[in-house]
Parts: C-alpha cells; sequence; structure tokens
C-alpha cells in the first residue's frame, strides 16, 4: 500500500506517496521530475542511477524509498546551476569527458563524493573510486582527466 | 483507436526535449538522375528538406543523421555553418522526424560525416548561393559584388546590404538542389577543422531531460514485457488473474508468445513483469549450438557457400615457407548501458513512436507492417539514448511500446528494457573463424596470401523487404517472418569486411562464407566483419613478420604502397619510439597493427604496450599510441574522441568479452555475466591526428576497433612468446598459451 515519505532532495523536503519498496530512482525520476540518475542495470553493477545520500554516493535503484529516512539526498539536478555549475560540471564540458552520456549521471556524482572526502585525489585513486562506474563508450580517460580538472580548479 | 493527444496539447506539455510539430517541407522523390548529388542529396533533392532560413537569425538544419552520442550533429552543424558563412551558434540542428526530415536510412557504417556531411556542405554552399542571388536582384549588384558574412549579404561599397533573415520570407530554398555551388575553400575556413564543444553535452552534464528513457509525457503509462526463456519457446500456459489484480494495472497483454504488461507506474509494470514471468509456462527446446564448439558447428551449417570476394594472381619468387593459421572471434554484445527504450502512443490518429533506433525510416517500415498500417500513419521521432554501437534493442523497444499501446486504447505507453532483456535479447555480432594461409618467399616478401572468413550475417536491421526484422514481431499469434539474410557487397561487406588486405601481396584470394543460419540472434554491431578480419589479417602479419625474421613495422612497409598507409604507420612507430629488434622481457611487450576501415574509410596504425603476468595470465593494456587519417577532420576533438572510445571498448572486447550460452539459454544476463573494461584496467590513450583538409573527409567512428585486437595479441606474443589466435584473450588463454612455449 502507499505510504507518504517526506524525503530531503536537494536542501528541499519533498513529499512522494509510494509503496515503500519502490526504489529511490523511479521516484526520482517519475515523482520528482529529476532524470539526471539513470536506469541502468537495476542491479548496482553499473552505477548509472548514483545519487548521494548523508554524503555517500549509492545506487538509487537498489535503495527502496522507506530506508531513505531523514538522509539528504543530492541528485545531479542539485549540485550546479547553468549560471553556476558545479566545477566537475564544468569540467566534464571542457574536457569533453563524454561520448553518449548515459553514465556521466553516475561519473560526476562518484567524483563529487570522493572529492569531498579527498579533494585532490591521484589518478590511480580516481580509477579505484570509479571502479564500479560502467562507462561503454571508452570516455574514460577524459572522465578522469574532468575530475583532475575539477579538483584543481576548486583548489585554486 | 482513442485518440489520445492532440498536436497542441503534447506540444504544450512536454517542455525537455525539442519536439517541432511543423509539417515541416515536404519530402523529397528519391528517384535518382541527373545532376549528380552527393552523398545522400541524391534520395532528398530539395533544399528545404535540409535548411530553413528563419527570419529570426537562425538557420534550422533538418539532418537525417541521428545522434549516438558520436558528436555527428555537432560536426555537422559546424559543416552547415561553414558553407552558409554564419556563426555556428544561429544553427540550429532538429531531430530526426519521419513527419519532416531527410530519409538518409541507417545511421551507421562511420558513414555520417562522409556521406551526410557531403550532401549537407552541398546543400549549404547551393543556399548560400541561392541567397547571393536573390539579394543580386534586390540590390541590384552581380553577385559576383556580393559578400556575406554571418548572414549579411552587402555590395563592396557596404551601402547596399540585406541579409538572409530578411530573405527568409520568400521562401529561398523551395527548390531542388543542383549541386551548382562550389563548396568554400579550404583556407577560408573557419569552423571546420576547429574542436568546437559539443552542442549536447552541457544538457546531458546538468541532468536535464536529454535520453528518451528521461522522457515523461502526460497521461503516459509504463510497460514492460515478458520474453520467452529462449529463442523457440512456446508458451503452454499462462494464468494472469493475480498479476490483474496487482496495483496499477493498466493491461495485461498476450498475443501468441508475446506477452507484456502495463502499469500507472514504473514500478508496478516491473513488479507485475516479475509476477507474470513466474506464472508463465514454458515449453523450452535444447535448441542452442555447444558453446565450446560453436565455430564449427557454425562453419558446418548446411548451405555455407563459399564465394571468393577477391583474388589477385600475378608473378612471383616461390613460396620457401608457408604459414598457416586459425583466429576465431566469439559472440559479442553491445552491452549498452542504458537498456533499449520505446515510446508510442496514437496521436491524431496516427501512431507516434519514439526511438533511439539508428534508422527511424526503416523503423517506421516494419511498424507499419506488424501493425497494418499505412506508413504514412506511422511518426517516428528520434530521440537520443545511451551509447548503442550499432544494432541493439532500440528498435525491438520501440515495436514493444506500439504492441503494448495498440492493445491499451492507444495510450501513450513507454517501454523500457530490463538489464537482462537486453543482454538475452539484444542481437549480437555474430561469432566468426578466420582462417589464413601465406607463403614467405627467399627475400623475406609474402607472395601468396590465402584468407577465408566464416561469419553469419552482420545485417538484420529493421527495413529489410524480405521481412520483418522486429523481435516482438516474431512472437505473435501470427508471426511475421524475420528477413533472408544475405551478405552486403564489398568494400564495405559485411563478415568480409576488411577481409581484403590492404597491403599488396602478387598473389591473394580472399573467400567469404556466408552463413545463412543464425543459431544465435544476431546484426549490426560496430564494425561489422571488420574487428574479427583486422584481428586476423594484422597478427597474421605479424606471424608471417616472425617467420621472416624481419621487424613487424619494416615488414608491414614493405608490403605496402598506400603513402597515406605508410604515413599513418611512420609516424606511429616515432610517436610511441618503437625500437626494432627491441626484445620482450617475458612480461612486457609491445605490438603494432594497421588498417583502413572498409579498406576505404579512415587510416589508423597503433602500437600497444603490454604487461602479462605469466602466473594469472592477466593481460593489461598499459598504453596505447595512435595515428589516424580521417582526410579532412571536422572536429578534431571529435575525431580523437571516436579513435580513443574505439581502442578502449576494442581493449574490452579483446580481452574480457565473450556472449556465455549454454544449450537452451543465454547465460551473461547481467554485468557480472558479461564484464567490460573498468577504469583501472583502461590504457592510457594518446591518438594522433594527421589532417588532411585538401582531401575528402572518411568515416572514422568505427576505424580504430579492429587493430587494437591485434596490436594487443602481437605485443603478447612480444612480451611472452605465447601467440593468443582466439578472442577474448582471458587469463585462462594466455595462462595456457605461455604454458605451452
Amino acid at each position: 500500500m502507499p505510504q507518504t515519505y517526506h524525503l530531503r532532495v536537494n536542501g528541499e523536503s519533498r513529499e512522494v506517496s509510494v509503496d515503500g519498496d519502490t526504489p529511490l530512482l523511479y521516484v526520482l525520476k517519475n515523482d520528482l521530475e529529476l532524470p539526471g540518475a539513470k536506469f541502468g542495470c537495476g542491479l548496482a553493477q553499473c552505477g548509472a542511477c548514483t545519487v548521494i545520500m548523508d554524503g555517500a554516493a549509492v545506487r538509487s535503484c537498489v535503495t527502496e524509498v522507506r530506508s531513505v529516512g531523514t538522509r539528504d539526498i543530492v541528485t545531479l539536478e542539485g549540485i550546479g546551476t547553468e549560471q553556476k555549475p558545479h566545477p566537475l560540471q564544468a569540467a566534464f564540458i571542457a574536457e569533453q569527458a563524454m561520448q553518449c552520456g548515459y553514465c556521466i549521471n553516475g561519473m560526476i556524482m562518484s567524483a563529487k563524493a570522493l572529492l569531498d572526502r579527498n579533494p585532490h585525489p591521484a589518478d590511480g585513486e580516481i580509477r579505484e573510486a570509479l571502479a564500479g562506474n560502467l562507462c561503454r563508450c571508452g570516455s574514460h580517460n577524459r572522465i578522469v582527466r574532468a575530475i583532475l580538472r575539477a579538483s584543481k580548479e576548486a583548489a585554486t | 483507436m482513442n485518440k489520445v493527444l492532440t498536436r497542441r496539447e503534447f506540444g504544450t506539455a512536454f517542455g525537455g526535449l525539442v519536439i517541432a510539430f511543423s509539417m515541416g517541407p515536404r519530402l523529397a522523390a528519391a528517384a535518382d538522375g541527373p545532376p549528380r548529388l552527393p552523398g545522400t542529396l541524391a534520395a532528398n533533392k530539395r533544399l528545404d528538406s535540409w535548411l530553413r532560413v528563419d527570419p529570426v537569425g537562425t538557420v534550422t538544419v533538418f539532418t537525417g543523421r541521428v545522434e549516438l552520442g558520436q558528436g555527428a550533429t555537432t560536426a555537422l552543424a559546424q559543416i552547415a555553418a561553414e558553407e552558409l558563412d554564419i556563426a555556428f551558434v544561429r544553427i540550429r540542428m532538429i531531430p530526426v522526424d519521419t513527419s519532416h526530415s531527410p530519409n538518409e536510412g541507417v545511421t551507421a557504417g562511420s558513414n555520417s560525416i562522409e556521406m551526410g556531411g557531403a550532401a549537407l556542405r552541398s546543400a549549404a554552399a547551393e543556399a548560400r548561393a541561392i541567397l547571393v542571388q536573390l539579394a543580386s536582384e534586390h540590390l541590384n549588384v552581380p553577385a559576383a559584388q556580393l559578400m556575406t558574412e554571418d548572414g549579411l549579404i552587402f555590395a563592396r561599397d557596404g551601402a547596399r546590404k540585406t541579409s538572409y533573415w530578411e530573405l527568409a520570407a520568400e521562401n529561398p530554398l523551395d527548390r531542388e538542389a543542383t549541386n551548382s555551388a562550389p563548396a568554400k575553400p579550404v583556407k577560408d575556413h573557419r569552423i571546420v577543422g576547429q574542436p568546437i564543444q559539443r552542442l549536447d553535452i552541457p544538457d546531458k552534464v546538468m541532468g536535464r531531460p536529454v535520453f528518451i528513457q528521461d522522457m515523461r509525457l502526460p497521461g503516459m503509462v509504463f510497460g514492460r514485457v515478458v520474453r520467452p526463456p529462449n529463442y523457440g519457446a512456446e508458451l503452454t500456459r499462462l494464468d494472469d488473474a493475480a498479476v490483474r489484480k496487482m496495483p496499477g494495472i493498466v493491461s495485461v497483454v498476450r498475443d501468441g508468445r508475446f506477452v507484456g504488461v502495463v502499469a500507472e507506474r514504473e514500478e508496478q509494470a516491473i513488479a507485475a513483469r516479475a509476477a507474470l514471468a513466474k506464472a508463465a509456462v514454458w515449453r523450452v527446446p535444447a535448441s542452442l549450438p555447444d558453446a565450446a564448439n560453436v565455430h564449427e558447428f557454425l562453419k558446418t551449417r548446411p548451405g555455407v557457400v563459399p564465394k571468393i570476394v577477391n583474388e589477385k594472381t600475378g608473378m612471383a619468387a616461390p613460396a620457401m615457407k608457408t604459414l598457416e593459421a586459425v583466429y576465431r572471434k566469439p559472440y559479442l554484445a553491445h552491452a549498452s548501458i542504458g537498456p533499449s527504450c520505446g515510446i508510442a502512443g496514437f496521436i491524431d490518429e496516427g501512431l507516434t513512436v519514439w526511438s533511439h533506433t539508428q534508422g527511424p525510416y526503416p523503423l517506421r517500415t516494419d511498424i507499419a507492417k506488424v501493425t497494418a498500417m499505412p506508413p504514412e500513419k506511422v511518426r517516428v521521432i528520434h530521440t537520443p539514448g545511451a551509447g548503442c554501437y550499432g544494432h541493439n534493442g532500440a528498435d525491438d523497444a520501440a515495436l514493444d511500446a506500439a504492441l503494448l499501446s495498440l492493445a491499451t486504447n492507444g495510450r501513450l505507453v513507454k517501454v523500457q528494457w530490463m538489464r537482462d532483456d537486453e543482454f538475452g535479447w539484444e542481437p549480437f555480432g555474430s561469432a566468426m573463424t578466420m582462417s589464413a594461409r601465406a607463403g614467405l618467399a627467399a627475400d623475406g616478401s609474402i607472395v601468396d596470401w590465402q584468407y577465408d572468413v566464416w561469419s553469419c550475417t552482420h545485417n538484420m536491421r529493421p527495413g529489410n523487404r524480405s521481412g520483418v526484422n522486429l523481435l516482438g514481431a516474431w512472437h505473435l499469434a501470427k508471426p511475421l517472418a524475420r528477413a533472408t539474410p544475405a551478405e552486403a557487397p564489398l568494400p564495405a561487406g559485411g563478415g568480409d569486411r576488411n577481409a581484403v588486405p590492404v597491403y599488396d601481396f602478387p598473389n591473394q584470394r580472399i573467400t567469404d562464407h556466408f552463413i545463412a543460419d543464425m543459431p544465435l540472434r544476431v546484426s549490426a554491431l560496430r564494425t561489422l566483419g571488420a574487428f574479427g578480419n583486422v584481428f586476423a589479417l594484422e597478427s597474421f602479419m605479424d606471424e608471417m613478420a616472425d617467420a621472416a625474421g624481419a621487424d613487424p613495422v619494416a615488414f608491414r612497409l614493405k608490403h605496402l604502397k598506400d603513402a597515406r598507409g605508410r604515413a599513418v604507420l611512420q609516424a606511429v612507430a616515432e610517436k610511441a619510439n618503437w625500437k626494432p629488434g627491441t626484445k620482450g622481457d617475458g612480461a612486457r611487450g609491445r605490438g603494432v597493427a594497421f588498417s583502413r576501415y572498409e579498406t576505404t574509410k579512415t587510416y589508423v596504425a597503433m602500437i600497444a604496450d603490454v604487461v602479462v603476468d605469466r602466473t594469472s595470465g592477466m593481460v593489461r593494456v598499459e598504453r596505447v599510441t595512435a595515428v589516424a587519417d580521417a582526410g579532412q577532420t571536422v572536429n578534431p576533438d571529435g575525431l580523437k574522441n571516436q579513435i580513443e572510445g574505439g581502442i578502449i571498448q576494442g581493449t574490452s572486447w579483446t580481452l574480457k568479452e565473450q556472449v556465455v550460452f549454454d544449450k537452451e539459454r543465454i547465460v551473461s544476463r547481467d554485468w557480472v555475466g558479461y564484464p567490460i573494461l573498468t577504469f583501472p584496467e583502461v590504457p592510457v590513450v594518446d591518438v594522433v591526428v594527421i589532417d588532411r583538409p585538401e582531401l575528402p573527409s572518411l568515416g572514422a567512428g568505427e576505424a580504430s576497433q579492429g587493430p587494437i585486437s591485434a596490436a594487443i595479441a602481437n605485443a603478447i606474443r612480444h612480451a611472452t612468446g605465447a601467440r593468443l589466435r582466439d578472442l577474448p584473450f582471458t587469463p585462462e588463454r594466455a595462462r595456457a598459451a605461455i604454458a605451452q612455449i
């Protein structure tokens, strides 16, 4: 049976009425009109659905909405604006760090979680942090360059 | 059939994606004839089917090429802006829509710039000439004395002037193309050749709705399909009573063995799919071949006919040494990160379908056949999806949405395949066997080259006259027959793509054994047969070099007259600091490979550096250095991105990938069963482009995939002495090969 959940998303309080076992991904996409997170596998294997909850990158495709509670959810839409994009968003544009871009939500959100705890990661640390995020187009090296660029720009 | 939304209601309801509802200019007749028009212009002659000058100061471009994440839209916009002499930002690219876009068939075969770009360049140059001529009449100044800059048309005195935007009201492009205007001289190019940032990237990094998977339409409901356990399974019983009572269910659809469900909410449709799958009882024949011997099985199918596709005889010294080797490639999956998606519904008495298909028009043809509707009542609108790398489930998902919509009063139904649908049902790239035999003369040169390739078809796309190539259509109670597979002629070819060497051998015979049977569903995967053929050809070139005691780079150059081919090989040797005679140290080694895609497109040479763990057999590709010549480069960063991406994807194919199946089912149904290369495993890739602005642009999107497989094989041999001829190079295979030395 549907229940009402009060979620904290991108700094706002949002109310949804859904079954408790609904994956957070569908609530974001279909109820809250936040299409940034993508359905890739529904199995927590690819990372396309990544969002940040209380500072940690989580897979929204396997996160039941009832498990979220009062935790702060940040999605790709919530980290920057057109006028003031997040340094990662600006860096992904500067490095043209994608081909199709379907995985990019997960790349940016996983990278944000990484930079928030380790502002100046080495190349290898970035690759390890993104080991669970799959890219099929072969844009990996551009993505790593974009994250390095964002980490440098945040420092200046 | 219920009318769900009017165009007006629809247009106002959905603002996130560009959806143009204009009737658009008339489509050109597809008749061929003089004048000779370049690329796809011949099939779409009307200039206003390509370009529209807008009074507000923009030019709208209707391309028939779809954006697949390959950056084609941006490069085409560059070409249009350049020839029209307007700022890049004035171009508006309209996604392909069968209600008004030129019909450019399928966006595939690395043809968007080579063919689509040639057509658009000609149309844009002619549009500019027409506008100048019109201005000449208005201003009373001979056209030759008029100049253009960013849409302004002015006489040399500067006093008399007008603009494209002022002339727009006169419908200047309401006519057929004649290819009469010369293209802009290369020395005047300001936009073509520049690394202009892609148009689609900002929306993608901001999380705006870009992909079909992001689309939400008013009144839209969610569909899922329950596929059979395997290709030939029959549905013997389906008690759907309990599923119909599940929350949010709008309809349960069964037509033969096509079973689907539509629900108000997406997670409800997913839950109902799982419940339906449990309720369904199937008879499952053990119809798949033995995976361990699949290559031999395919070669011995009835009806495999050898066809000599290339033969050359000439004078040559006798062969002193003859080598023979057999190479194999497994079935490969497209493995798109985003499972396929389709949306369909009845709007204005017709069926509107949104799809990330590579061929909106061919898809329309097949959907019209399945739904028994006239094609003009079916409208297909391209909306980007995840990278497809060929014919994946996109078209099938579109038909799924159409069938579920038809069974649900024409409501707008969105279907996204689940991960296991994609891996289980997409058409794979065919398994292949390549056999090479060559003779070496006393002087160390190849005097005779015999090559045989066995492959199933690489093209079972929709739009084929001989049948319907959409999955759902085969499962209906009255199934539609799939098309008859056929081999495409060279130089593009299919299974024999790139089977003909670019090298100059005095004698050669290339034989294509086309396997009409297809025990696993197959169709076009990036490069078609070229990946397997270049892997074999370039591996065997190294084996021959070994036998001749020659350096692999020098050995290739010795057999290659083509100046551009020589240039990329020499450049990559220099760039990677190739040193002839250097021995691998047991663990580290490097290998070279070269090809010209389709033998007519982009040249690529590359050198791979690998490290092999002799104990585990784990192969790590550390670095790849590549040099590409794609003729005139429209967007150098876009070109590098394609070459780079192909190398990384090709490394993944080479080291890790194969479709796993048993006698009954496709077993590799998720990313654990079908692993791909991950960040820590990705090589450093360094791409150098040789720009040739004076020469035509060549297709590049698939050019680097073939050579990387052979470069890795050759590097492993160099490092360890072990020659791997069966893809993929798993640790078990590498370990076994090393143990045999």
